[in-house]
């Protein structure tokens, strides 16, 4: 009896989370297939070469992956040296379990949790209405320079929001790093600073390079932070300098699926749009994991 | 207490050393001295304190946070705590290999340039020399010259130890501290090791733990028993196996107990 129920409970803990896993991968499979049914056709170099036409019913999203890839990288190299800094900061330098490491960490964790669209009126705030304002006033721009939407705050509030993540895997990847290795470098007559150029960094650069990752894939993803803070519903020339606005993939897709006149008309441009958004972030993943590989093969063989 | 035979000065002493991890004692009031050009053997049951009184030398145990000391420890009569005593210094000059071999995921030649590197010698040709002189100094030379840019992890146990020592010697330490560098190894490797001490004393000051008294008696020329955190007794490391003044001293050289 008590044999039979344990081996009907086993059985069916079995089938429930095989079926979990089945319902993951095909809900996952679906949406490809449906993308790909859908989007396939569409997609030619001019679609992705040229700027949308015809009140965005036809042409190409140019403009829009330009401007995601332009607002990804700059998000990247604002958020990288401060949260690769920040980590640093917590991990090798401040007294552990000192009030200040504390602080920093319990903040990082409640920005970790606050929605999206709160970092999108954050932005506004306090980059375009305080920051913003205040540059163009002390540069003495007569009309809205500085203090308007632009490619610059919106990357920069992306920046903000994702800056959880490169710390809290920056700190993880420090704190693989063996303490033998540590050791061994300061014995040799190393500074701590040395050190850590030398030997900490070094070898946590593969966690390092995956927290890149994630905060890529999550930055390049999100819409609501750049609604108020850049990103153009509109607009076929592309940004030229800082304060430009911008086309976004994201944003682009909930145009065309909200905001069009002829629904008909735009779904193969928005099953094609989606399409590419979504090969975007994979290629952008598989070079990440590419680069982490070969680090970490290189860490390994010694070079 | 000094060794009773004519023994050359003491490069590196202690003088009524205490450590604490917390508020455990781990050495008690310990005095040694370490003769110059010398290799004093530390025996004793594990949790001693042996590796403990070695990292007190180079000041490693004040990366352990919570360790805190009292008393002295000095380098040819200078305290190592004097303020105008740097750290970094100081361990240059007090080089150490630790009981577990940990090279660096890097190649067995940038392993060895290490010390040289962080300490600014940047002369590729110098580097070059330098590195060839640790490695045959350790023994290693003949079995790695063809594969310098390989990885050093991709050595075995007893090469990465050698190496581990190869690179403590590129700086040119005066003083040499090991714990337990053999622990780890086949006896062919262990008898390169030994033979190796016996070549580097001329040059350097050797510290060396170990737990296997006939390497003790072998190697060095002066060994000191430390029982439970205290030093029990230091001489000439014949007087210790053949005649020692104490007797817990004498049954644990003779495996009684240990
Ligand atoms: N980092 C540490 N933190 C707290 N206590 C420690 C630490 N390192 C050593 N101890 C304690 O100090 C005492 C001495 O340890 P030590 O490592 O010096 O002994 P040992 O003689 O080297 O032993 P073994 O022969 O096993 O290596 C032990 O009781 C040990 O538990
Ligand atoms: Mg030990």
């Amino acid at each position: 009896m008590k044999h039979a129920t344990r081996r009907v409970v086993g059985l069916s803990l079995v089938s429930l989370t095989g079926l979990a896993a089945f319902v993951i991968v095909a809900m996952l499979a679906l949406i490809l297939l449906d993308v790909v049914k859908g989007g396939a056709s569409h997609l030619s170099w001019e679609f992705l070469t040229q700027a949308p036409t015809d009140g965005m019913m036809g042409g190409g999203i140019f403009p829009a992956l330009f401007g995601t890839a332009a607002l990804t990288l700059l998000m990247t190299v604002a958020v990288m040296p401060v949260g690769v800094l920040t980590a640093v900061y917590l991990h090798e330098y401040a007294p552990p379990n000192g009030r200040m490491a504390r602080l920093v960490r319990v903040a990082v964790a409640n920005l970790a949790g606050v929605p999206s669209i709160v970092f999108g009126l954050f932005g506004l705030g306090f980059f375009i209405l305080f920051v913003g304002k205040g540059m163009d006033r002390a540069l003495g721009y007569e009309e809205l320079h500085w203090a308007q939407p632009g490619i610059l705050w919106a990357s920069l509030t992306l920046a903000v929001l994702t800056l959880p993540v490169v710390i809290v895997s920056t700190e993880e990847a420090l704190r693989a790093v063996p303490l033998d290795h540590r050791t061994a470098s300061l014995a040799l007559g190393a500074t701590q600073s040395q050190t850590l150029a030398r030997v900490v960094l070094p070898g946590a650069l593969p966690g390092i390079l995956t927290g890149a990752v994630l905060a890529i894939s999550r930055g390049a993803g999100e819409v609501a932070p750049i609604l108020f803070t850049g990103a153009a519903y509109f607009l076929p020339d592309l940004p030229t300098s800082l304060n430009s606005q911008f086309m976004h993939l994201g944003y682009h897709t909930y145009v065309l699926a909200t905001q069009s006149p002829d629904v008909e008309a735009t779904r193969p441009l928005l099953y094609a749009t989606v399409m590419v958004l979504l090969l975007l972030t994979f290629t952008l993943n598989l070079v990440a994991v590419l680069i982490r590989t070969r680090t970490r093969r290189k860490a390994a063989s010694g070079h | 207490m000094p060794p009773t035979s004519a023994t050359p000065r003491n490069k590196m002493e202690s003088r009524e050393l205490t450590l604490r991890y917390g508020s455990k004692v781990a050495i008690h009031q310990v005095s040694l001295g370490i003769p110059e050009h010398r290799v004093t053997a530390l025996i004793g049951p594990s949790g001693c304190g042996k590796s403990t009184f070695l990292r007190s030398l180079n000041r490693m145990n004040d990366l352990i946070s919570g360790a805190s000391h009292e008393g002295s420890v000095y380098l040819d009569g200078r305290s190592i705590h004097d303020r105008a005593l740097d750290v970094v210094d100081l361990r240059r000059r007090v080089g150490m290999v630790f009981q577990k071999s940990n090279p660096f995921p890097k190649s067995i030649f940038e392993n060895v340039a290490y010390g040289l590197r962080v300490g600014g010698l940047k002369d590729k040709a110098k580097l070059q020399a330098r590195v060839e002189k640790s490695l045959r100094g350790a023994a290693l030379w003949d079995e790695v010259k063809d594969r310098l840019d390989e990885s050093a992890l991709g050595l075995s146990g007893g090469q990465q130890q050698r190496l581990c020592i190869a690179r403590a010697l590129a700086v040119e330490p005066e003083v040499l501290l090991m714990d337990e560098p053999a622990s780890a190894l086949d006896p062919i490797a262990t008898a390169k090791i030994e033979e190796l001490i016996h070549e580097l004393k001329s040059t350097y000051t050797i510290a060396i733990v170990t737990h296997n008294m006939q390497q003790a008696a072998r190697v060095s020329d002066q060994t000191a028993f430390f029982y439970m955190g205290e030093l029990v007794e230091c001489g000439p490391t014949e007087q210790i196996f053949t005649n020692p003044r104490e007797k817990r001293t004498e049954d644990y050289v003779t495996g009684k107990f240990g």
